[in-house]
């Protein structure tokens, strides 16, 4: 029996507890009872659905998380000199022997003591799959027929059901709060092993970063560095070229939109903007890797200047382009909300629309477009695919757009892809960067919105 | 089935005092987070006849009224002490499931709200969630005879299915009350009825108001003191969260016993 | 006050020259402003069209295929009819394109020839004789996929005036093609492989079908996953949450998970779907898991807009004919929100679609020549097969790349034109 059919079971039977509750609370009212229902029959059916499903559910999730443990746990004493081994060396075994129990390839050859522990795994998960199957349907039964009993003329059968709804809306709402905390915790485990193996010294001030180190202890050449200054400085040369390209762009965009531009213009310019930040970013990436970048290149080459093929100023204008429409969006926003009578002030004393702007709107709407920029910057510091196709992986301490550069997200991008082994230096290092990351964007986020809330109440 | 028969949830317990009090309110006190917005209200409602709130805005007569079916229940901040009673049970009491007593205690708003559906929807959705009729067969009467019963019915009966957001103001009044019926409740409160409506519209809904009584136990809040007085048997007079005093409609508009009441009726300040 | 001390001023004049000569420049000045605003909105909208204009005219026509039709002769001495997967086509094949030109007799100049026959040949005429068995030791005219060099110079990708060591075509190949069209037996259609294959090292043979399903099977296990947990907890918080500090911190919460850059959402699929729980790698079950959390904050923030859009009296008036406050939700509130809660979906699918970063962690990135049919296949998604194609330093997939941005696009544009339609029509004004 396998896990899907045990599921689809569960649905029968769960269907079967509906239909069964509806029934059974129609009856009553057949059989002439005087008095009135409590909850209407289809909320007998939904109580009795809930009292198969969930209990069972959650009888197979936490069986599901227990039988690999205990088959890991039983499978270890197989191995023969399991006691000895360093918990690396056993990994590696049992994983093998997992790989072998599920017809798949090892990683050296097959010794016997290796098959009958694989031989072993798979009876044992046998077993308990069997067994899941058997009790999970059996405790879907017992709680049937517990459910059942309590159906009566008077049970508050909507209002259990209501609780139990109530009760998933709650849980699914902590979705989100599981998923910070994953991220947060995945990244600070990770981080701290990869402490282990480098100081923090070093990776936060450290000013060389090459990640290359040996795949085999012993190895030559395998003294890897992991400065990241250099990724950091990438990230912000990166982020200030595309910053300079979206500011103002985006704020004249923002407030020719808002303040001049007839609905028509309105019409078209507000779509193409949202057209622009709903591209998606593997295809800036295409875009400045294949067309800026050559041609930045031709463009150096007749003005005398050294562009590299992969170059800092090509990935920033692509992504500054790309974060035109947060600019703007958020800037128009924010002068929009700018009350009417200081405007109207302005104008009485016969100033032009551009000097009301400048001098009236753009000062009060201040704190909200630093917020946007805020946002704007630690979107760009996140950005990946850009930089990834057009930035390069040099990295190299400089402040020159023209040159090669690196960037914070590449590095997680090129330490990650491919063969990886979890636990080097280097692929730990890419949770270490990404920690850094996280916290740079939460940082920017956090004060941008504290900003702009600050902003709002402002004027509300 | 037909309406009038219907059982009375078996909540009620039988009436314990030998008048037919239908509410009874004891010491209520209303709190909106630290602000008090009814002061110790004490007021019994007779069954089968209309009690008109009436007072100055702010004075308390629409809280004391969403008291009554608990409606305050869905402000958060809001608390409610005191005794509120219907039939001589606490309407408060814990065992008391909430939409029971909103079945028994109907109300109909200040601006008409029929549901964005069809007509027939809009009446059939109480019955419906009660579990009130056992076929569509029972359904249609019980639709069509609260439909009937709110005066609508000649107007409505050939396009049931077209929505009910689509008719004028005082029309959609009437389908309020006729969806309010609809699950035959004991009480319905009206949270000023008419004062989204013309003076055509809210005369129909006056006379409305009158013929119900037959069947209903009425509490009405209204701005208006010639509503009042042409509709309520009793006048509540609600001022700065107290109730000031209560009695006869003639009563109170003739020879009011307190002095604020005076005032307000002879125009001096609301 | 200043102004008490100031002397009595003359009043304005309006009509000085000093005057005139200021109001000009202030008049230039809101001119040059204007004009900025313009140009930020023309910068923006050229970039645009260069932009989509570029890898139209790069794509287009990777959705078409140079053909070339030979004169294979089906010879029953070297097919096999027991064992057809060891009969060499590709063989045959070049011996009709050898026969076609009898003057190429050096071997390198044989195997240059060779290539502008795709490699895929040998497996087009193995299905046509498997098909039809009685084509053995006959002679037919057959159209065969050609090379992508091939293809390239008949399309002018290629530019023929460069020298001849620059460019991947040698000069004999190019008359060679020149031969070949002059006597028709080049001729174009639409290119099939493209659109129903699977990723191959061949890029005439590439196609992006299996980065199609891929995606599908990403963005329904997205879809599966976030849709209702995202609607579940927007109905909890805007409709049952009281204000209190765990509420709070919810929604301040899902407001910064908004924020997170997609990248270190692949690090958590990395660490908690890949190490934690050992799901497979490469798989639309943990790539869409991934999505879903990327996208589950999009979905509740649209859902809490169009429930707070639904008017109170609404609820009132359910509550006040003793409608319980699930049933107030479930039976008028979600409903009446439904077409916003769609329209939040479908956006929040559409940049879940678009996602690369995200994927290339948890091993999408694999090269995979199999179209996935189930969950946990090995499967890529067609932005990361974008951002693998870009990398191919073969010419011919820098139009394959272009084509499959169009296929990406159209597949955005559909997205949010069903979201567009769906506001349009059924969102209420109240």
């Amino acid at each position: 029996m396998s896990h899907s059919l045990i599921f689809a079971v569960l649905i029968v039977l769960t269907l079967i507890g509906y239909y069964f509750g509806r029934s059974q609370a129609t009856g009553i009212l057949r059989s002439g009872t005087t008095g009135k229902l409590h909850s209407l029959p289809f909320y007998h059916g939904a109580y009795l659905a809930f009292m198969v499903l969930l209990p069972a559910m959650g009888f197979i999730i936490t069986w599901l998380v227990i039988s690999p443990m205990l088959a890991d746990h039983f499978m270890a004493q197989y191995i023969p000199g399991a006691a000895t081994m360093d918990a690396a060396t056993l990994g590696l075994k049992m994983s093998d022997v997992r790989n072998m129990a599920n017809g798949g390839i090892t990683s050296g050859a097959v010794d016997e003591a290796t098959q009958i522990a694989a031989d072993f795994y798979s009876r044992f998960n046998q077993i308990s799959l069997w067994l899941l199957s058997v009790c999970s349907i059996a405790v879907a039964i017992a709680s049937f027929h517990f459910g059942r009993k309590l159906i009566a003329l008077r049970f508050r059968a909507r209002n259990h059901v209501e609780k139990i709804v109530r009760v998933i809306m709650i849980v699914a709402s902590m979705i989100a709060i599981l998923t910070t905390l994953g991220i947060v915790l995945s990244l600070i485990f990770e981080t701290l092993r990869f402490l282990q193996k480098v100081p923090l010294a070093d990776f936060l001030f450290g000013l060389k970063w090459s990640p290359q180190t040996a795949m085999r202890p012993g190895q030559i050449g395998s003294s890897g560095a992991f400065g990241m200054l250099p990724l950091l400085a990438g990230t912000f040369l990166i982020t200030l070229i595309a910053m300079s390209v979206a500011v103002p762009l985006g704020l004249y965009a923002a407030i020719y939109m808002s303040e001049y531009a007839t609905p028509r213009i309105r019409g078209i310019a507000k779509p193409v903007l949202e057209v622009l930040a709903g591209i998606p970013t593997v295809v800036y990436g295409f875009f400045a890797a294949l067309t800026v970048a050559p041609m930045l290149r031709d463009l150096g080459v007749e003005l005398g200047w050294v562009i590299s093929a992969e170059s800092a100023l090509a990935a920033g204008l692509v992504m500054g382009v790309m974060i035109i429409p947060f600019v703007s969006s958020l800037s128009d926003d924010v002068i929009n909300s700018v009350p009417q009578t200081l405007r109207d002030g302005a104008y009485a004393l016969g100033a032009t629309k551009s000097e009301t702007i400048k001098q009236v709107i753009l000062p009060a709407a201040l704190p909200g477009i630093v917020g946007s920029v805020l946002l704007a910057i630690s979107r760009a510091v996140g950005e990946t695919m850009i930089v990834v196709m057009a930035a390069g992986l040099a990295a190299n301490l400089t402040a020159n757009p023209f040159e090669a550069v690196t960037t914070v997200t590449v590095q997680i991008v090129t330490l990650l892809v491919g063969d990886q082994e979890f636990d080097s230096a280097k692929t730990l290092a890419a949770f270490a960067l990404g920690l850094v990351l996280f916290v740079i964007t939460l940082g920017l986020n956090v004060i941008a919105l504290y900003v702009v809330r600050r902003y709002r109440e402002q004027y509300d | 089935m037909s309406i009038s028969t219907q059982e009375k949830p078996a909540v009620a317990s039988p009436k314990t005092s030998s008048s037919d009090v239908k509410i009874a309110a004891k010491d209520v006190c209303v709190f909106y987070g630290e602000k008090q917005a009814l002061f110790n209200v004490n007021l019994d409602i007779a069954a089968n006849q209309v009690i008109s709130l009436i007072g100055p805005s702010g004075c308390g007569k629409s809280t004391f009224l969403r008291s009554i079916n608990r409606m305050n229940d869905v402000v958060p901040s809001c608390r409610v002490e005191g005794l509120i009673t219907l039939e001589g049970q606490d309407i408060y009491d814990p065992e008391i499931d909430v939409v029971e007593l909103r079945a028994r205690v109907g109300m109909v708003f200040q601006k008409p709200n029929p549901f964005p559906k069809s007509i027939y929807d809009n009446v059939a959705y109480g019955p419906r969630i009660h579990g009130q009729a056992t076929g569509k067969a029972e359904l249609d009467e019980i639709v069509e005879r609260s439909l009937q019963r709110a005066g609508l019915w000649n107007e409505v009966k050939d396009r049931l299915e077209s929505p009910g957001t689509g008719l004028s103001g005082g029309q959609q009044q009437r389908l309020c009350i006729a969806r309010a019926i609809a699950v035959s409740p004991e009480v319905i409160l009206m949270d000023e009825p008419c004062s989204a409506l013309d003076p055509i519209a809210t005369a129909r809904v006056e006379e409305l108001i009158d013929e119900l009584r037959q069947n209903f136990t009425i509490v009405i809040v209204t701005h208006s003191m010639q509503q009042a007085a042409r509709v309520s048997q009793r006048t509540a007079f609600f001022h700065l969260g107290i109730l000031v005093e209560e009695g006869d409609t003639d009563q109170i508009f003739t020879r009011p016993s307190d002095e604020r009441t005076q005032d307000y009726i002879t125009g001096r300040f609301g | 006050m200043t102004d008490m001390t100031m002397p009595k001023t003359e009043g304005l004049a309006v009509s000085s020259q000093a005057y005139r000569k200021r109001i000009k420049k202030r008049y230039a000045a809101e001119r040059r402003f204007r004009a900025y605003g313009i140009a930020a909105i023309a910068v923006a909208v050229a970039f645009l069209i260069g932009l989509l204009g570029t890898i139209t005219a790069k794509g287009a026509p990777a959705f078409l295929q140079t053909n070339i039709t030979l004169n294979i002769f089906f010879d029953p001495e070297k097919i096999d009819t027991e064992n057809l997967n060891g009969v060499n086509f590709q063989a045959m094949a070049r011996n009709a394109l050898y026969d076609m030109f009898p003057e190429v007799t050096e071997r390198r100049e044989k195997r240059q020839l060779g290539q502008l026959i795709s490699v895929a040949a040998d497996q087009q005429l193995r299905e046509m004789v498997r098909a039809d068995p009685s084509l053995i030791g006959q002679r037919k005219d057959v159209q065969l996929l050609a090379g992508d060099d091939l293809d390239l110079v008949v399309k002018g990708t290629y530019d023929l005036s460069q020298p001849e060591a620059e460019r991947p075509v040698s000069d004999v190949q190019v008359a060679w093609i020149d031969k070949l069209q002059a006597q028709g037996h080049l001729a174009r259609g639409i290119a099939w492989p493209f659109l129903t294959t699977g990723d191959s090292r061949e890029p005439e043979m590439a196609g992006i079908w299996g980065a199609v399903m891929g995606s599908l099977l990403t963005l329904s296990v997205t879809l599966a996953v976030s849709f209702p947990i995202g609607v579940l907890a927007a109905v909890y918080l805007q409709e049952f949450a009281t204000k209190n500090r765990w509420n709070d911190l919810i929604e301040v919460n899902i407001n910064n998970l908004a924020a997170v850059p997609s990248i270190v959402f692949g690090l958590l699929g990395l660490a908690v779907f890949l190490n934690f729980f050992g799901m497979p790698r490469s798989a639309p079950l943990v790539g869409g898991l991934v999505l879903a959390l990327m996208t589950l904050p999009t979905i509740i923030i649209a859902t809490r807009a169009a429930l707070a859009a639904v008017p109170p009296s609404i609820r009132e008036a359910a509550l006040g004919v003793g409608a319980s406050e699930l049933q107030v939700v479930t039976h008028h509130v979600v409903p009446l929100a439904m077409p916003g809660i769609l329209t939040g979906t479908i956006i929040g699918l559409a940049q879940a679609l678009g996602e690369t970063a995200p994927l290339l962690m948890i091993g999408m990135v694999a090269f995979i020549v199999d179209v996935p049919a189930n969950f946990t296949d090995p499967a890529t998604v067609l932005p990361v097969q974008i951002y693998l194609w870009a990398d191919s330093p073969e010419r011919a997939f820098e139009a394959r790349t272009s084509a499959a941005i169009m296929v990406l696009i159209g597949f955005l544009i559909l997205m949010n034109a069903i979201a567009v339609v769906l506001r349009r029509r059924f969102e209420r004004r109240w």
